[in-house]
């Protein structure tokens, strides 16, 4: 269980790379600065994907939980 | 912050290679990185509005196509294909129809992985503000109209026109596919 309340879902269940990125990426353009998305994904590749996307456009990655398969993310926007 | 720039080159025109370039220009431009995709020779039918529907995957040629089958097509009898055969033999892909057999097969493995269709990649490169530039030069020696291209394109344009949006980087990045 994540210990953060997010303002936003973003279920990106059953996509590949790269819709996991592009979905989070345009799913924050949505939210205020401090805000907190979160991105549910089964794509192993959004494993490595999430974070280099956070570290490159500076927005903060809270928390990875993973349960049953699922990847979930928790994005603070910038 | 120094601008940084990435500019592909799409030369290929079938289903398997028009990916690359679409992938790595959506998610780059979603990093925030200013980026073109410069499309030459074949690649210039990733854009255009008829052939986009209509790119292909080829069995014959390609030794390096161990093809599975699509999720939903999976048994015990095409795991016993698959096991036998873990791409098609090199011979079937002058059978006519195999192309388009493996075609098919392809954009159903990709569909049920999840993986975006090319016009849904190029939509998703055009939201992300990704440069799609025709080469002039392949227009003319094909025959393409720039109204045969999808919209949304910038001008046709040229090497210096490609070499001057490298250069006036400051930090300038190319990918040839």
């Amino acid at each position: 269980m994540a210990t953060v309340t997010p303002h936003k879902t973003l279920d990106a269940s059953g996509l590949n790379c790269p819709l996991p990125v592009l979905k989070t990426k345009k799913a924050l353009e949505e939210l205020q600065s401090g805000q907190v998305l979160e991105v549910i994904t089964t794509d192993p590749g959004a494993k490595a994907d999430i974070p280099a996307f956070c570290n490159r456009t500076g927005h903060q990655l809270l928390e990875v939980v993973e349960e049953g398969g699922k990847i979930i993310f928790y994005i603070q926007k910038k | 912050m120094a601008t940084e720039r990435l500019a592909i080159i799409a030369t290929k025109g079938t289903l398997d290679m028009a990916y690359p370039p679409l992938i790595l220009a959506s998610t780059a431009a979603s990093l925030g990185i200013e980026t073109a995709i410069f499309f030459t020779f074949y690649g210039l039918n990733i854009i255009h509005k008829k052939k986009m529907h209509e790119l292909k995957i080829a069995p014959l040629g390609n030794p390096a196509m161990p093809m599975a089958f699509p999720p939903s097509m999976q048994n015990s009898v095409t795991n016993l294909i698959s096991s036998v055969f873990p791409g098609p033999p090199q011979i079937m892909g002058v059978i006519p129809g195999m192309t388009d057999l493996m075609t098919y097969m392809m954009k159903k493995t990709l569909k049920e992985h999840g993986v975006a269709s090319i016009p849904e990649l190029l939509e998703a490169c055009k939201e992300a503000d990704v440069k799609l530039i025709p080469c002039q030069m392949t227009m003319e020696l094909f025959g393409y109209k720039y109204e045969d291209l999808i919209d949304g394109l910038e001008p046709p344009a040229g090497a210096a026109t490609f070499i001057n949006y490298v250069l006036e980087a400051d930090k300038p990045m190319v990918i040839f596919v």
